[in-house]
């Protein structure tokens, strides 16, 4: 098999201990639940989209090293883009994981490229994304954060 | 003697390899692998015998009917039921709860009468009394369970009431090895009329199970668990309950008569089992009762303690390592967090050194809820495991922490 330091990069191990925009957000106007019923995995995403733009996004829950880096890395990736690079990014990166050949410049988040090679671990990385498209297609449903 | 190697050598597939080690299997709670004796049973069926059963009159439909039937003697005599006719074979476990709640349930049960279940159940114990409750008004109340992973202290005496008309229990919990007094519980719960379902499906690998003497109304097991083939599973139900509760499912093979004017059903156990069953896997799990009867329930209860033992002796001094299941007496089941790692990551990790266990939630969401935890890693023994594998189970852990702790 593929090797475990493919799967397992340093990045990702720094996403894990130290999640980058993890928390509550205020003025969110997005949100999505995801869950994955195969290992418990919950994510909450909170969004601040204006003018097609996202200004912000956060996120809570807990979950594996793999969802929690792809989730963190994803956060990371999101602010300042359209919904409509948001939405290239999501196939990018659903074909990276899948081992297709993807054109999308993923840049970070193509320390996940490894996942490709353990396909039970899939779903965890995509948990995020799957999220993150639930979110984006909620349009304007306002959020409440107490 | 209980000569570990000799039985290793009946399991064709303990000798592969996966990522280059041996493989070291050990996820039994969630399917046992199968002697030789079982693929051969099933495959000499096909082979020599194949035919629809109870109908041919040719030699191999009565052949087949012989392997069939004998099978079903031979479940009879494993549980220690009165009479074949209690024996009904169903696709596992789950499918028996799923006739009970239907069959049983639906016909007796009136809004506010009460199912009792814990807090332990595998959602196959859980679920179809749910939908029995929304379909009759019934009510399902819960045992709750304590830190060790046991039933509290009185709550079973305490929950049971004259409105309680069915007790839903595991006899070995799934997800903590919990082996539950069921005799006691059966006890009281026949003291208010109700009656009995017990979930045997973690049982019948780890101990003897006498359904006349334990006197429950009810026991289901799947053959997958129990070193047979998936897909077949065994209800057991006192006579006296299976003729009063109407069909299931309706087909060929569960009537005795059909007019459009008028059906009139089978009698005991073909009233319940409509249609072709799977008789090949019913002649498997013949051979399944076969083989762990030659080897003996009490050798094996013996050899399956011993590495408990040995494995939470291990896991005791793993440092970050919390055991979710302590009580004494246990069946061979090692359900565990690791500080700083996600279980399903210890799954990854451990597969990638040719250790096999289960991770998640175990189909028992709401002990994950007890514990606060979002899923376990979880070890569970056979009789073909080794001391030796024991050690390459904690010495992958070992591998874990270098990767995450360090
Ligand atoms: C305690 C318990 N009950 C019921 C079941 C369901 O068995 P099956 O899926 O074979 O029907 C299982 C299987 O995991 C179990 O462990």
């Amino acid at each position: 098999m593929s090797d475990l330091r493919d799967l397992y990069q340093e990045v990702i191990f720094d996403h894990n201990r130290h999640p980058r925009n993890f928390g509550p957000l205020v003025g969110a106007n997005r949100h999505a639940d995801g869950f994955n019923p195969l290992c418990g995995d919950r994510l909450t995403l909170n969004l601040q989209v204006q003018d097609g733009v996202i200004q912000d996004v956060r996120f809570e829950g807990s979950g594996c090293a793999i969802s929690t880096a792809s989730a963190s890395l994803m956060t990371e990736a999101l602010k300042g883009k359209t919904e409509a690079e948001a939405t290239v990014l999501f196939e990018g990166f659903h074909h990276m994981v899948m081992g297709e050949k993807t054109t999308v410049d993923l840049g970070k988040l193509a320390v996940l490229a490894g996942v490709s090679e353990f396909p039970a671990r899939v779903k965890c990385a995509s948990l995020a994304w799957h999220t993150l498209n639930a979110a984006l297609k909620n349009e304007s449903d306002p959020v409440s954060t107490e | 003697m209980f000569d570990v190697q000799a039985l290793r050598n009946e399991f064709p597939i303990l000798k592969r390899e996966v990522h280059g080690r041996p493989l070291i299997y050990l996820d039994n709670a969630a399917t046992s692998q199968k002697p030789r004796s079982v693929i051969e049973a099933e495959c000499h069926y096909y082979e020599v015998m194949n035919a629809n059963i109870h109908r041919g009159v040719h030699t191999l439909s009565q052949e087949a009917t012989d392997a069939f039937e004998g099978a079903r003697d031979k479940v009879r005599d494993f549980l220690n039921a009165r009479q074949r006719e209690e024996i009904i074979f169903t696709r596992g476990a789950t499918e028996a709860i799923n006739l009970v709640a239907h069959s049983w349930g639906r016909s007796q049960l009136k809004p506010g009468d009460e199912i009792l279940v814990s807090e332990m159940e595998h959602h196959a114990n859980i679920v179809p009394w749910q939908m029995l409750c929304e379909a009759t008004g019934a009510v399902l109340k819960v045992i709750p369970i304590d830190e060790r992973g046991a039933l509290v202290a009185g709550a079973v005496a305490s929950l049971i009431n004259p409105r309680t008309r069915l007790v839903g229990i595991t006899q070995v919990s799934n997800a903590l090895g919990t082996v539950n007094p069921v005799a006691e519980i059966i006890r009281l719960a026949h003291q208010v009329g109700a009656v009995v379902l017990l979930d045997g499906a973690q049982a019948v690998p780890h101990m003897a199970v006498d359904v006349t003497a334990l006197d429950c109304d009810f026991y289901v097991f799947s053959g997958h668990k129990l070193y047979g083939p998936t897909g077949i599973g065994v209800l057991y139900g006192k006579r006296s309950l299976l003729e009063k509760m109407p069909p299931y499912q309706g087909g060929g093979d569960m009537i005795s008569q059909v007019t459009f004017r008028k059906t009139t059903y089978n009698q005991l156990p073909y009233k319940f089992e409509a249609g072709t069953p799977h008789i090949a896997g019913v002649v498997g799990l013949g051979a399944a009762i076969d083989f762990v009867l030659s080897v003996g329930l009490k050798a094996i209860a013996a050899h399956e303690d011993r590495l408990l033992t040995y494995a939470t002796q291990q896991a005791e001094g793993f440092e970050g390592l919390k055991i979710i299941g302590t009580v004494p007496g246990k069946a061979s089941i090692l359900s565990f967090v690791l500080k700083g790692v996600h279980p399903h990551d210890i799954g990854t990790i451990l597969d990638s050194e040719g250790v096999a266990i289960r991770t998640g939630h175990h189909c028992a969401m709401p002990v994950m809820d007890h514990y606060g935890v979002p899923a376990t890693a979880r070890a569970s023994f056979a009789l073909y495991n080794t001391a030796e594998e024991v050690d390459a189970l904690f010495g992958a852990l070992r591998r874990v922490e270098e990767l995450f702790l360090k």
